[in-house]
């Protein structure tokens, strides 16, 4: 395991590097600085040890190919986001939240636990295997930026469109 | 298995189960410390394979999820995140 210690100026650079994207991406995070940078300093630790990004609140295995839901942004970012008003690490935080209108409050785990976690790409096979057989049988519904016509497969339509930035209640269930 | 001890008042065996790198976690280490309860953290991610999977199946045992951080209070009761108000409530604070 390589301990090198992550210096102050490489979880600077790191933060503006994600911070940028965040807001490049309609995502905000959360408005404690202190608070992400700890957090920025664990990526940067797990990046060391295990080689990629992962989520630095989960215990990751150390196989890329077993916490690939994991790296951060990790698969459960924005179904949090939408339930709960942040990530689990609360890294990511909704609007009212980055505006200082509500508190973050503990997140619930939505990773399945150790014994019931297949890989990703074992998942992925699941998925393929159980359909599609119609449109109507895709394991997400798509939703279309009715202002750009960005598609994207998922539960909910993103808070902002990551190609034209309009709003979330610009979007249209398309299939 | 390797747990740092943090001297305090003693409430019985109190043992925060953690990841050197969550945020959640060390507001939660720091709250314990404020309340000067005497407890034991295990970082988990620190450990190597062996002590980590038992770290794991003790974690499991109080919180099925196996998520971070995992407060074992007289190994009984468990409190899952850093939920300020319960862990003040179980220290009587």
């Amino acid at each position: 395991m390589n301990t090198a210690a992550v210096s102050e100026s490489d979880v600077d650079r790191a933060y503006d590097i994600l911070k940028k994207d965040a807001v490049e991406g309609g995502y905000c995070l959360n408005p404690d600085t202190e608070f992400v940078k700890n957090l920025v300093r664990g990526l940067l630790k797990n990046e060391q040890r295990y080689g990629y990004r992962a989520c630095p609140c989960r215990l990751a295995s150390g196989k890329k190919e077993e916490d690939l839901d994991i790296v951060c942004p990790c698969d459960y970012r924005d179904s949090d986001l939408e339930d709960h008003g942040a990530c689990y690490c609360a890294l990511y935080v909704d609007e009212a939240i980055a505006d200082g209108n509500r508190d973050v409050a503990p997140v619930p785990e939505r990773r399945p636990p150790r014994s019931q976690r297949g890989n990703v790409s074992q998942r992925a096979v699941q998925m393929v295997q159980a359909g599609p057989s119609s449109l109507s049988s895709l394991p997400f519904p798509v939703w279309r930026c009715r202002v750009c016509g960005y598609l994207c497969a998922r539960e909910q339509p993103p808070g902002i469109c990551p190609v034209c930035k309009a709003k979330k209640d610009r979007f249209e269930r398309f299939i | 298995m390797v747990a740092e001890h943090v001297d305090g008042k003693n409430m019985g065996p109190v043992v925060l189960y953690a990841l050197s790198t969550c945020g959640w976690c060390a507001k939660t280490k720091d709250l314990l410390r404020e309340l000067g309860v005497a407890f034991d953290y295990i970082f988990v991610d620190l450990l190597d394979g062996p002590e980590q999977n038992e770290a794991m199946d003790r974690v499991e045992k109080f919180n099925p999820s196996g998520s971070f951080p995992t407060l074992v209070i007289d190994n009984r009761k468990s409190i899952v995140g850093f939920r300020e108000k319960e862990i003040r409530e179980a220290f009587g604070t």
